[in-house]
């Protein structure tokens, strides 16, 4: 893909945070707001996708490798598999929530009905919607960044 | 009008009067028969996982196994287009 105007890399360069953190808040949050792992993540990788449009694919490659992106999906999907069993180890059950009312990291169970919102709760939750982010984040990017570098690859011809 | 296609419309409308049937027996909306388990995750969701939202909590606490393999789907659409896409890449 090759790169656009000026004016359009100029307003991608200014929206480009304001979505990277909503979709950051949105994992973040995913235990207190709609939203979640899946959701965040699509909305980062969105936001990469429009960088990948607006600079051209030649621009990320020089500055991320595809590799890279590989290695942080397997992490997000070991630290999915490896919360799931960290609750076989403490509660002697697969996804067994195990972080809930323990007074630690996320233990705090919050008060029956609706009331504020406390984002120190949900146990594990949040850490299997970070895990989940982190896969959807560099997995969708992969899957863009390689079919954008693979069509450019393909109109230069064979190289 | 050749054998096969008799065939297709006779098996088109066996499916066709299957499906109106079902359509005919079907539930209205919002009135459900056994509701316990719906109760059950409404009224306790939020003591036994601690998370408000309770979206959140059947995903990724009752339900799992099911998150696992929709991570598993994502995880194996990455590597098939990397490896269809990395072929032409590198001729």
């Amino acid at each position: 893909m090759t790169e656009m105007s000026k004016i359009v890399k100029t307003i991608t360069a200014i929206t480009f945070p304001f979505v990277t953190i909503y979709g950051l808040y949105i994992i973040m949050h995913g235990h207190l707001t709609p939203g979640g792992g899946f959701q965040g993540g699509a909305v980062v990788a969105s936001a990469c996708a429009m960088i990948l449009v607006a600079y051209g694919s030649k621009w990320v490659l020089d500055r991320v490798k595809e590799k890279n992106l590989s290695v942080f999906e397997s992490l997000g999907a070991i630290g999915f598999i490896g919360i799931a069993f960290f609750g076989l180890i403490f509660g002697a059950v697969f996804f067994k929530n195990f972080l809930v009312g323990s007074n630690f990291l996320f233990g705090i169970i919050p008060a029956s009905g609706s009331g504020l919102a406390d984002i120190n709760t949900g146990g594990v939750l949040p850490l299997m919607n970070l895990a989940v982010g982190l896969k959807v984040i560099a997995g969708l990017f992969a899957i863009v960044l390689v079919m954008a570098y693979a069509t450019t690859s393909y109109k230069e011809g064979k190289k | 009008m050749s054998k096969r296609n008799i065939v297709a419309v006779l098996f088109f409308c066996l499916v066709a009067v299957f499906f109106i049937f079902a359509a005919l027996l079907m539930h209205p909306f919002g009135e459900i028969e056994e509701s316990s388990m719906d109760d059950y995750i409404i009224n306790n969701a939020q003591q036994d996982t601690g998370a408000n939202n309770g979206v959140t909590s059947v995903v990724f606490d009752y339900r799992g196994f099911d998150t696992l393999g929709e991570a598993t789907i994502l995880f194996t659409a990455v590597a098939s287009v990397i490896m269809i896409f990395r072929r032409l890449k590198n001729d």
